[in-house]
């Protein structure tokens, strides 16, 4: 079983995120960047069907030089290789770009499923792997905490969680699938890995090895653009319930919760 | 004059709490674009529903067919996407739910319409249509602005705009026949999972008591459990305590979890992270119990006590229970 794994590489999450001089991006000074905490899961779950079933696992990503740093990561945990699309065109890509180069990518590899994690957690669109599942005309079941593949490997069954409670759908492989918290436990890489993984195919792709134009990608073919960021205005502090004792100070915010939110 | 499509959602006949607050936002802005609210109904046996939003829009577009029960994003987006092309709408709203997440991308790229998620609110700057977001976890606010199109696609977060009426409308329902799916389906739905403590969805509950990594022992839990039955509220809790497995991750406020609106939060050992306070944009009155001065979440909470929370726990849940008692 052939499995495709999207990989987006973002700044850390414990990242103190500073606006840069443009007012539309953020600075990149001091991040460190590290793979898409959601596709760590889809990367865990790709092996963990790669174990059963057999097969190659290939990481797909788009960005600069350093996204190959997040690759290697995937390879060291126990990816088979890696594709990185790194082209001056797709700077500025808006999710359809990235989907657009994906699909240039992934259309003539040969695979059985398609594990993306359900957001980056950058801008927080979630909408590539859709897009892509759309692209390739394969069906897509997105924010996956549970999926098992038929023994014939034929269809993919994913629990997918929904407000308030969890749909459980099949599809036919090939599919698309998109990872939520809770999926897996995904894997740390072990020094052999880590070791191994130097040693892994890595291609590199330009946008004319994938005959894409490249007026349909990057700034050029994006319909979405950030305008501005701006931080979150502080809110006012709030006000302190004082009090002598804990017993004192309980009184005084039962009095409020009775008084003024009405629910004592 | 152009329209607003809202796509509405429910589940199992009842309607999901978005559906009313996009329907408040397309009211808003029908008022400043002078375009009518469009209600786009796909289901089965939908006239209760249909019957239930009929003075929220002018418009209800009901397709109503068997195949149309569970939430299936392939049909809908057909539907939905020859609809968009029939009437041009300029603007299409759609929930940032599950149900969203996977329709929405799917139409964006079958109707070539650009499409931003998540969004906060819809504003028009110079004439332009503008969305505002969130990104980094809420760390950062964004303006997002489309290449020129002929409509554009939203999906809206959940609780951030009420569920109010806006004006009077009393919806023409037209009912529309099923176009013929052009090929069999991909996907199909086998069952719904009702979450295990069946009616608990933190997201739709008027009164939250959260639990935070303050509470140190998983067996301390019980007091916050208690504080909220208390307080006839509903126990919800941070990220830390669904890491250590000590509740269910459908108890989660963030965003790795739910975004919630109660009308009154009630955080207990909560240092207040930028990922927790993101899933409270909708909250009314934020109340924070931490012994730490310092903690950020004394920095957005309307009321706070800087003590030990197994002091003021227990004392407050006696006061809740004396006043209930009258």
């Amino acid at each position: 079983m052939n499995i495709i794994v999207c990989l987006k590489q973002v700044p850390d999450t414990e990242t103190q995120i500073s606006i840069a001089a443009d007012g539309k991006s953020i600075s990149t000074d001091n991040i460190k960047w590290v793979m898409n905490p959601y596709d760590e899961y889809a990367v865990e779950e790709a092996l963990q069907i790669r174990e059963k079933f057999g097969g190659e696992v290939t990481i797909v990503g788009v960005g600069p030089k350093r996204v190959t740093e997040s690759i290697r990561t995937a390879l060291a945990m126990g990816a088979d290789k890696g594709i990185l699309v790194d082209d001056q065109a797709i700077v500025g890509n808006d999710s359809l770009g990235t989907a657009r180069v994906l699909t240039a990518v992934i259309k003539d590899l040969d695979y059985d499923i398609i594990l993306c994690g359900k957001q980056g957690v950058d801008d927080d669109y979630g909408i590539v792997g859709s897009m892509l599942a759309e692209f390739l005309d394969i069906p897509q079941i997105s924010i996956a905490v549970k999926l098992d593949i038929s023994e014939d490997g034929s269809k993919v069954t994913v629990n997918r969680e929904v407000e308030g409670g969890t749909f459980v759908i099949e599809a036919p492989l090939p599919a698309l699938v998109t990872a939520q918290k809770g999926l897996n436990e995904p894997r740390y890489a072990s020094l052999p890995g880590i070791m191994k993984a130097k040693k892994k195919p890595l291609d590199v792709k330009a946008i004319a090895d994938l005959g894409l134009d490249a007026g349909s990608v990057g700034e050029a073919g994006a319909k979405i653009e950030i305008k501005e960021i701006t931080l979150p205005k502080p809110r006012q502090a709030g006000k302190i319930v004082e009090g002598e004792t804990p017993q004192e100070k309980a009184a005084n915010l039962a009095k409020f919760l009775h008084e003024e939110a009405k629910i004592l | 004059m152009s329209e607003i499509f809202v796509v509405i959602e429910h589940r199992l006949g009842e309607i999901r709490d978005i559906t009313y607050e996009m329907l408040w936002k397309a009211g808003d802005l029908s008022e400043k674009l002078s375009h009518t609210v469009t209600a786009v109904l796909l289901g089965h046996e939908v006239d209760p529903i249909a019957e239930n939003i009929k003075d929220r829009a002018d418009k209800i577009i009901i397709y109503d067919d068997e195949r149309l029960k569970n939430f299936n994003a392939d049909i809908s987006k057909e539907i939905l996407a020859g609809l968009i092309e029939d009437l041009q709408p300029e603007i299409t709203l759609i929930g940032n739910t599950s149900w969203g997440a996977e329709l929405a991308p799917a139409l964006s790229v079958k109707t070539g319409l650009p499409l931003a998620t998540d969004c906060i609110d819809i504003a028009f700057e110079n004439g332009k249509i503008i969305a505002q977001r969130q990104m980094y976890s809420g760390k950062i606010f964004s303006n997002v602005s489309f290449a020129k199109s002929d409509g554009y696609i939203f999906t809206i977060r959940s609780g951030v705009f009420p569920k109010d009426k806006t004006g009077d409308r009393q919806a023409e329902k037209i009912q529309k026949d099923f176009p013929a799916p052009d090929r069999e389906l991909k996907k199909s739905f086998v069952e719904f999972v009702e979450t295990a403590a069946g009616d608990v969805d933190i997201a739709q509950a008027d009164l939250l008591v959260s639990v935070g990594r303050g509470i140190g022992e998983e067996e301390n839990i019980a007091i916050v459990k208690e504080l909220s039955e208390a307080l006839n509220g509903i126990l919800s809790c941070s990220r830390p305590i669904v890491d250590k497995n000590w509740l269910p991750k459908y108890l989660q406020v963030g965003t790795s979890g739910k975004s919630v609106s109660p009308k009154v939060y009630v955080a207990v050992g909560i240092s207040g992270a930028f990922q927790h306070m993101a899933g409270l944009s909708g909250a009314g009155t934020i109340i924070a119990i931490n012994k730490d001065p310092k903690a950020p979440i004394f920095r957005t909470a309307h009321y706070g006590i800087v003590d030990d929370l197994f002091k003021i726990v227990p004392a407050l849940k006696e006061k809740a229970l004396a006043a209930k008692k009258g």
